[in-house]
């Protein structure tokens, strides 16, 4: 592989449920050691994207490299040692603790005879201390709260020890002070780990503000991706979304921040 | 969870998931001694551990070895694999109530066995064709729910439907059939062991021993891992279709060939695999366990019925769908109160 050319692409992807096709010669590149975060309307195929990435989607037409390779033509095992997913919805069995579901993560570095090494050990109680989840390792997953939960599931991908890792929506069901708690935790890791982070979200605001790269869609199409201060403008937003706004700087980060028209307005812009 | 490191290689396991294991195939074994020592010709527990040390007499070598020993056999391998297939079954369609009886399996395996019986075929052509008749279904639930990857209550439903069609269809078999040839159907469908044999144990010892470590071993670490939902399990890495075609076909493959044995055992299939959970007090599908209790269950299941009701022998599958059915309501009730149901 030559060096420049980033570990995770689709290149021309047509993705397809049944006959329904969601999106048609899409090209998508995620930059190395990037927190990508991709935005869209409902229904503009963002999940559908992340899927393909994750290789729980097989394009019609179109390939997904991953390291060079098509990801199709690698070993589901191997892929997942290098790319992990946490999807939208995840189930935790019956009576399973925290420190089980995270010990699940280690999967796909695991074998007959090598069922728990000390290395699987050791990963399981950094991913619980990353997410501070450490001192829950022995409760109960089904007593948690929402947002503890959903930072049981992180430390879960986490151990799975993936340089890349791709979130579907992982804040959708939270509240707000539980969404930035687990955006904070995904910042956190993207700067200290260095890993290449992808996550479909849907509040701009927050996108614009953690994402070092934006993809931004709309009816299976990648309208803009770049730097969020680059792409997001108020024409964007009003070409993506159909929202007229204004942008401002945030004045907590100096990100942009969408501030959608109020309904007066329009009509005194006007 | 209990941690056995040696150099590089590392098992883990529940202490207390092994010890059900351990303690039902135990259980297994005493109830075999004891089972086999009773009959016509009693013999001591020390007459028949002596016997199968082969220091028998010739009277008991015979007794032992050809009357009674493969009924025994026979028992252990049916109950083992109808509950590895039905612990397969519940497990893949993530439905407690998944179980072979439910799906049409089992009712696939007595229409083919039926249709021998009507063509007025022997006990071989009848084995064979329940075995036939119980993939035949197999085949339909994955053509019918399977084929798009759909999995759970389309899997259930799909089932319940076929498994209606087949009763039907048994029931006008059984219409079809001689007095005579009736007779031996019902006794067949009910499940029993008499005369059971070699020839009976023989190809369910195969399928067992060629398919348990498949299930247990190369299948079981991933199937735990699809309780997570399917995304959750393919993003670890699980090949999750592939996964659910193997182990259909393999719990389809159990039930059936046990079903050709000894006929539809009722409930083993179901009630194993819950009880099993219940006595390990683990989460997920427990197979190995499971197994070890099935074959408990069944070899005392059939000690009752022959020696229960003194003077009169029940087929094995009476005891165990009275067994079985009273565990459910039991369950039921104690769920209930516990506010978990």
């Amino acid at each position: 592989m030559r060096p420049g050319t980033p570990r995770l692409s689709g290149d021309g992807l047509t993705l397809a449920y049944d006959k329904r096709t969601i999106a048609e010669r899409l090209d998508v590149t995620i930059p190395d050691h990037s927190f990508t975060v991709v935005i869209g309307p409902n229904a503009c195929g963002k999940s559908t994207l992340l899927r393909a990435l994750a290789r729980m989607l097989k394009p019609t037409a179109g390939t997904v490299l991953l390291d060079g390779r098509d990801i199709h033509a690698q070993q589901a095992r191997k892929v997942a040692r290098t790319l992990g997913l946490l999807p939208q919805s995840s189930t935790a069995p019956d009576g399973i603790t925290v420190a089980e579901l995270v010990a699940r993560g280690r999967y796909p570095h695991q074998g007959l005879l090598r069922q728990w090494s000390r290395d699987d050990e050791r990963v399981v109680d950094e991913s619980m201390a990353a997410t501070g989840v450490a001192d829950l390792a022995d409760r109960l997953v089904d007593e948690l709260s929402g947002g503890q939960r959903q930072r049981v599931w992180i430390a879960m991908a986490l151990a799975q020890q993936t340089e890349l890792l791709l979130l579907d929506e992982p804040t959708t069901f939270l509240d707000i002070a539980h969404q930035i708690e687990v955006l904070d935790l995904c910042a956190q890791l993207h700067e200290e780990q260095g890993r290449t982070l992808v996550a479909v979200l849907h509040d701009l605001n927050q996108a614009a503000r953690y994402a070092s790269h934006l993809i931004a869609m709309r009816d299976g199409k990648v309208v803009a991706a770049g730097a969020p201060r680059e792409i997001v403008t108020e024409e964007l937003v009003r070409r993506v979304f159909g929202l007229a706004c204004r942008v401002i700087d945030d004045p907590e980060t100096g990100a942009p921040l969408v501030v959608p028209a109020a309904r007066r307005a329009v009509a005194l812009h006007r | 969870m209990t941690v056995v490191r040696v150099r590089h290689m590392s098992v883990r396991f529940r202490a207390r998931a092994l010890l059900v294991g351990l303690g039902c195939a135990l259980a297994a074994l005493a109830l075999g001694v004891l089972s086999i020592g009773g009959g016509d010709y009693p013999m001591s527990p020390a007459d028949v551990l002596r016997t199968l040390a082969g220091n028998g007499t010739t009277a008991e070598n015979f007794i032992i070895g050809e009357l009674r020993l493969p009924r025994l056999v026979t028992a252990m391998l049916v109950g083992a694999a109808l509950a590895l297939g039905g612990a397969v079954f519940q497990a893949l369609v993530r439905n407690p109530l998944g179980s072979p009886d439910i799906l049409g399996v089992t009712q696939g395996a007595a229409t083919g066995a039926l249709v021998v019986v009507v063509a007025g075929g022997g006990t071989l052509a009848l084995a064979g064709a329940s075995v036939v008749g119980g993939l035949a279904t197999g085949l339909l639930l994955w053509a019918v729910a399977w084929a798009r990857g759909a999995h759970g209550h389309r899997l259930i439903l799909a089932g319940i439907g076929i498994a209606a069609i087949l009763t039907g269809v048994n029931g006008w078999l059984l219409t079809r059939a001689q007095l005579m040839d009736a007779a031996r159907a019902v006794l067949w469908l009910t499940g029993s062991l008499d005369g059971r044999g070699w020839a009976q144990a023989v190809p369910l010892a195969v399928t067992l021993a060629v398919l348990a470590p498949v299930v247990l071993f190369a299948c079981g670490p991933a199937l735990r891992m699809t309780e997570l939902g399917d995304d959750t399990a393919a993003a670890l890495g699980v090949p999750v279709r592939r996964l659910r075609t193997v182990l259909l076909i393999a719990a389809v493959l159990l039930v059936s060939v046990a079903a050709s044995a000894a006929g539809p055992v009722n409930f083993v299939a179901l009630t194993a695999p819950h009880l099993t959970r219940r006595l390990t007090r683990a989460p997920g599908p427990n197979l190995a366990a499971a197994t070890a209790l099935g074959a408990a269950m069944l070899v005392a299941a059939d000690l009752v019925a022959q020696r229960g009701f003194p003077g009169h022998q029940l087929p094995v599958g009476v005891v165990t769908g009275a067994i079985g059915g009273g565990y459910l309501i039991w369950l039921l009730a104690t769920e209930r109160r516990a506010g978990r149901l």
